[in-house]
């Protein structure tokens, strides 16, 4: 029923774009002007403190998460995976996926590094401190928490299932949830990536 | 320590918005002192509730757990449109706080409500139909999940959403809890009809909780995307705002009848010790 709902709302929004004559719809949601340009003081996966500058002039793919994630986090690294594999190679090198993880306590840089390898060379894994990670969440109006720990000591961590995406200067442009494919996703990106300066 | 601070202080701090909480409170506070009545107290008991409730969920951290869990944001806006603002009118906080107002702001206030185009307005926004219009209307249309979801990403159309809710909110209890006889103003509408739109407001806010609950589908995938508060099924956390826009929603038409109904036996009671003939109802 609510998927026919959104059928008909998503056909009724792409109607009106279509007559109002203006440019197509992304696949992803368009957050440009909404939220605030890319910026953090984070640690990487070698244990250095690192701000945005670090990646300045590369267009990025930022995603929150945790290496004992069991679902969502494996799934979205890999379609972003996928999705830069469809990417023409000269935009592809350009693009950085940082991955942010919200469980500093389990994720350490090496741990991250590891974790990050197996999702190609362009995959930098970053964590922080409480204080550093509740900065970078609220300036992009998401959240993160904890479940209880079980006899083991695993629990569960809430976090953003979205990526986000910032333009070369780190302007933010793009939001894609767990619906947008990896076609879907590079189509955007090769939009993105050709139409900025 | 830190989680005190962390649930006392706002989330994102608007100081507009405290300073005219601060206001209200302190005009109300003089007012009080300055009238020395002890019938003003119940009605201080219900706008002391209904306006710190409102704050409460503003500018407190209350509003982080509202903006990162559905549910709580149920309860964010049952608050805001339906349990403070209903208090704050069945109150009749008007005289207290023009008793307690500085001379500056009671000419101020005099001069805004004697205005032409606020008067026409207000006149238009406490039509029953536009009222009870306006207050389902803004429930749908902030549920609206593509609505929904950039009100959740865009700072600027949160402070939006929750605002249009609490003005909204006030319009409507305040139309609705009018005390005074009908007729006695322009907006004073016969219980009668007051008693139709509270019910015609009841069934689509029954119909939308009903629907938010028993969806084997996730709507709001906002909250998702954004990250919860803490981990929690995204189906049983949609279900429990469902519950919330279902129950205590209607309940408080219900409750509201009730009230209307005792008005009415108040005003006939009036009419009968004054032997005047029955007031005819709406203009």
């Amino acid at each position: 029923m609510p998927r026919r709902h959104l059928i008909a709302l998503s056909l009724g929004a792409s109607l009106l774009a279509a007559c109002s004559g203006g440019e197509p719809e992304w696949n992803g949601h368009d957050i440009a002007g909404v939220m605030p340009d890319v910026a953090y003081e984070l640690t990487n996966e070698s244990g250095e403190v690192v701000t945005e500058a670090a990646q300045a002039d590369h267009p990025r793919l930022m995603f929150f998460g945790y290496t004992y994630c069991p679902d969502i986090c494996p799934i979205t690294l890999a379609r972003i995976q996928a999705a830069l594999q469809q990417l023409p190679a000269a935009q592809r090198d350009e693009v950085r996926v940082l991955f942010v993880s919200v469980d500093p306590d389990r994720d350490d840089p090496a741990r991250l590094r590891d974790y990050t390898s197996g999702f190609g060379d362009q995959v930098i894994g970053l964590t922080g401190s409480q204080k550093q990670l509740k900065a970078l969440h609220k300036r992009f109006r998401v959240t993160y928490g904890y479940g209880e720990p079980d006899e083991d000591g695993f629990y569960l961590v809430s976090h953003s299932s979205a990526v986000f995406a910032f333009d070369r200067q780190g302007r933010a442009r793009l939001l894609f949830n767990q619906d947008v494919t990896a076609d879907q996703m590079a189509a955007d990106l090769s939009r993105m990536l050709a139409s900025a300066p | 320590m830190t989680d005190w601070a962390f649930l006392l202080l706002p989330w994102e701090t608007q100081w507009w918005l405290i300073a005219l909480f601060a206001l209200t409170a302190w005009c109300y506070a003089r007012g009080l002192v300055r009238r020395r009545r002890w019938r003003d107290a119940p009605a201080a008991l219900a706008f002391g509730i209904g306006l710190s409730s409102m704050y409460v969920v503003m500018q407190t951290g209350v509003d982080y757990y509202a903006q990162y869990m559905f549910f709580i944001h149920r309860i964010q806006h049952l608050i805001l449109h339906h349990l403070g603002p209903f208090l704050i009118a069945l109150s009749m906080p008007s005289a207290v706080l023009a008793a307690g107002a500085p001379g500056w702001l009671r000419r101020l206030g005099a001069l805004i409500v004697a205005s032409p185009p606020i008067r026409l307005l207000y006149r238009i926004l406490q039509q029953p139909f536009i009222a009870g219009f306006l207050f389902v209307g803004l429930i749908f249309y902030w549920l609206t999940p593509s609505i929904h979801f950039d009100a959740m990403l865009s700072a600027r159309l949160y402070w939006l959403m929750n605002l249009s809710m609490a003005v909204d909110g006030l319009l409507f209890w305040w139309f609705m809890l009018d005390p005074r006889p009908p007729g006695a103003t322009p907006v004073t509408r016969s219980i009668g009809l007051r008693v139709l739109v509270l019910w015609a407001v009841m069934v689509p806010q029954i119909a939308l909780g009903a629907w938010i609950y028993l969806n084997p589908d996730v709507i709001f995938d906002v909250y998702a995307v954004c990250g919860r508060a803490w981990p929690v099924s995204p189906l049983l956390d949609q279900q429990l705002g469902g519950l919330v826009t279902w129950i205590p929603a209607a309940m408080m038409s219900v409750i509201s009848t009730l009230i209307l109904i005792r008005f009415l036996f108040n005003h006939e009671r009036r009419q009968t010790a004054s032997g005047a003939a029955p007031l005819s109802a709406t203009s």
